[in-house]
């Protein structure tokens, strides 16, 4: 029989492998279908995110293409002298401004940077000169030029598009400046979110939009150092030590970048949720597994002990028949063996007693002693006697006969027997008799030896002033008669517990009991097709349990 | 009466004193130690009582019941067992032997028994001849 602490052992293993087994695969699984999930999810914010700024780059492309188109169509239309004639370029202004209220004003300046008509509100720089002015040989090498968005002579951010015409041996350039409040407009919009953003830099990173979060127009963005790149990027970047996705694309028709930031955190918000739930999953998949997996193996566990020790208790019955099968066989040989000897003893102890008639012997002074001596050994003889046919009784095979026996009735009456005894002793007999038991078929006789050796051992047992409890009850599954007979008595020790049903086996004096009672009492019951046990604790009494099949087949 | 007593056991010593016994109280017995012995002797005469012992070496006593039963039919058997043997006297009165003692005997129950399987062979010779 394994020990206890062996099963707690088996227990803990049994529940670790299982938990093993089942956790691993959830946890993969759990952990897979979350990052297939946050792959997908992040790639569509990402594409998102790439989508509107290739859009954005498109309008504001779009947006300067239309200007500097306008600016040419204007400047290719028309002779110089057409602009110089009073009023002509306010004419010019006053309708492109119907169009696009961004433009602020429009001047025309002539090769030498020499500002010859002005049309505007900033009438102080009507006679500036821009022959050093970068811009102004960007125009003359180029035929056109996009400025950043500067302060300059106006004080307001603005952004130059400035136009160069040939006409002949003379250039004379149209420069327009739009008010760069244009490109908030553009850039931001309803799309992004509560921390997104959206702006442009310069090579420089000088912001030449308004951002909605942090330093202002023309101030700085650092957001490293890109080179010009084809389409669209899209980068982690920490702006203020918190990461933010950046979709990146530069101008066509002016290297600045268009910066479109979103948070990752809002975005990804759905993500958050959905590990939340991966968690809560895990965690309930986790109680569920691990409860069932407690439940199943304490049932096991609880199921494996009990057919241990129901095999534990077959083994000790088996072992118990055999022992007394092959005792029977013993028992027969030696009492058959002593029975011959003893009956020639006894012959000649008869023959003996015989002779004692004779006139000459009883004569004789000794005539008394020979008698006694006789006597004496015809009294052993039959002491002798006694145990070898008590020793064949019990090993004897003959059947028992089958009668319905009511067991009730047949305790009743084995209780009568020892009443006398009992009563002389103080001893309390009670019974506990299930009314309706039903009939047994067995041997009357045969239990009524088993019962009555029972009881008068319970009454050797106690000695004096005590109880004995007699009870009956019919049991299911299997059908069968329990007997219990519990009496007051010392109990008996542990050690002698399993000695109890074996010959010669005895607590009682010498000359007082044989030591058969119980050996004769379990082989009867055995062969009725029954089992008689015995629980005992010592100082607490014993108990006899007996059951006897109701049917037997 | 006088009755006709064959005493069959292989225990020598029995023998002799059970027959001692038996002849003080005017009883002839005549013995034999052996089942073939037995069979010899029932041959030669008639007896009115075997006393017949179960278990003996060579013939045992059953095998010898069968055939005096099959020799004398009138012939009353008493078995005498040792053994284990209620059993083998159950089966010994199976065959038809007219009762069991069992060993060590009390003698005097035994000459009980003698007296009776005489009076009961009696009846069934005057009932034969009769009839």
């Amino acid at each position: 029989m394994i020990e206890g602490s062996g099963y707690t052992k088996l227990r803990v293993k049994m529940i670790l492998t299982t938990l093993g087994f089942s956790l691993i695969p959830l946890l993969i699984l759990g952990y897979t279908i979350y990052r297939q999930f946050e792959a997908a999810h992040t790639s569509k914010v990402i594409q998102h995110l790439s989508h509107l700024t290739e859009n954005k780059r498109r309008t504001i492309d779009l947006f300067l293409n239309e200007r500097l188109s306008q600016l040419m169509a204007i400047a290719y239309t028309h002779k110089l002298e057409y602009f110089l004639e009073g009023g002509t370029l306010e004419r010019v202004f006053t309708l492109m401004q119907a169009r696009s209220k961004y433009y602020i004003d429009l001047g025309i300046i002539d090769q030498n940077g020499n500002h010859v008509v002005y049309t505007g509100p900033y009438q102080a720089i009507r006679t500036a000169n821009y022959k050093d002015e970068e811009w102004f040989h960007q125009v003359q090498a180029k035929g056109f030029y996009i400025s950043d968005v500067f302060l300059g002579r106006r004080n307001y951010p603005h952004f130059i598009i400035a136009v160069g015409r040939r006409d002949g041996d003379k250039t004379w350039i149209l420069r327009a400046t739009i008010d760069s409040d244009i490109f908030d407009s553009l850039v931001q919009s309803d799309q992004l979110g509560v921390n997104g953003d959206a702006f442009l830099l310069n090579a420089d990173n000088v912001l030449q939009s308004k951002p909605r979060f942090g330093p202002k127009l023309l101030g700085r963005m650092d957001l490293g150092s890109y080179a010009r790149f084809p389409g669209v990027r899209t980068e982690i970047i920490n702006v203020d030590g918190k990461p933010f996705i950046f979709g990146l694309a530069w101008l066509d028709n002016k290297n600045w970048m268009l910066a479109i930031r979103d948070d990752p955190t809002e975005e990804l918000l759905p993500l958050a949720h959905a590990r939340s739930l991966v968690w809560l999953i895990l965690a309930g998949g986790f109680l569920l597994i691990a409860g069932g997996t407690i439940v199943t193996s304490n049932t096991i566990i609880t199921q494996l002990v009990r057919a241990e020790k129901e095999k534990a208790s077959l083994n000790a019955s088996l072992t118990q028949s055999s022992k007394m099968a092959s005792l029977g066989k013993m028992a027969a040989g030696v009492a058959h063996e002593i029975n011959n000897p003893l009956a020639i003893i006894k012959e000649k102890a008869g023959w003996m007693r015989d002779l004692l008639g004779e006139e000459d012997i009883k004569a004789s002074p000794n005539f008394k002693e020979f008698e006694d001596a006789i006597a004496k050994i015809e009294y052993h003889v039959t002491r002798a006697k006694d145990v070898t046919h008590r020793l064949l009784g019990f090993a004897r095979r003959m059947d028992p006969i089958h009668e319905d026996v009511n067991i009730n009735e047949v305790i009743s009456q084995t209780i009568t027997f020892l009443q006398n005894e009992a009563r002389y002793r103080a001893i309390e007999i009670h019974t506990g008799f299930q009314k309706d038991l039903p009939f047994v078929a067995s041997d009357s006789a045969q239990l009524q030896q088993v019962f009555l050796n029972i009881i008068d051992n319970a009454i050797d047992a106690i000695g004096k002033d005590g109880h004995i409890h007699i009870r009956t009850m019919a049991v299911h599954d299997p059908n069968e008669v329990i007997i219990t007979i519990k009496d007051s008595g010392p109990g008996i020790p542990r050690e002698k517990l399993d000695k109890i049903f074996d010959p010669f086996f005895t607590t009682k004096k010498v000359g007082e009991g044989t030591g058969l009672g119980l050996t004769i009492s379990f082989s009867i019951v055995q062969k009725l097709g029954g089992q008689i046990k015995v629980e005992s604790e010592e100082g607490q009494g014993a108990t006899f349990i007996i059951s006897l099949p109701l049917n037997k087949d | 009466m006088d009755i006709n007593i064959l005493l069959v056991d292989d225990e020598a010593d029995f023998v002799e004193t059970m027959t001692k016994r038996f002849r003080i109280r005017k009883l002839p017995v005549t013995s034999a130690g052996s089942g073939a012995e037995a069979l010899k002797l029932l041959d030669q005469q008639d007896f009115d009582v075997v006393i017949l012992d179960v278990r003996m070496p060579g013939m045992d006593g059953l095998e010898v019941l069968r055939q005096i039963r099959a020799k004398r039919p009138l012939t009353e058997v008493i078995m005498l067992t040792g053994h284990a043997s209620l059993d083998a006297g159950m089966q010994g009165m199976n065959l038809g032997a007219y009762d069991y003692v069992l060993k060590p005997a009390d003698f005097d129950e035994l000459l009980d028994k003698v007296r009776r399987a005489a009076e009961r062979k009696a009846l069934n010779v005057s009932a034969q001849s009769r009839g």
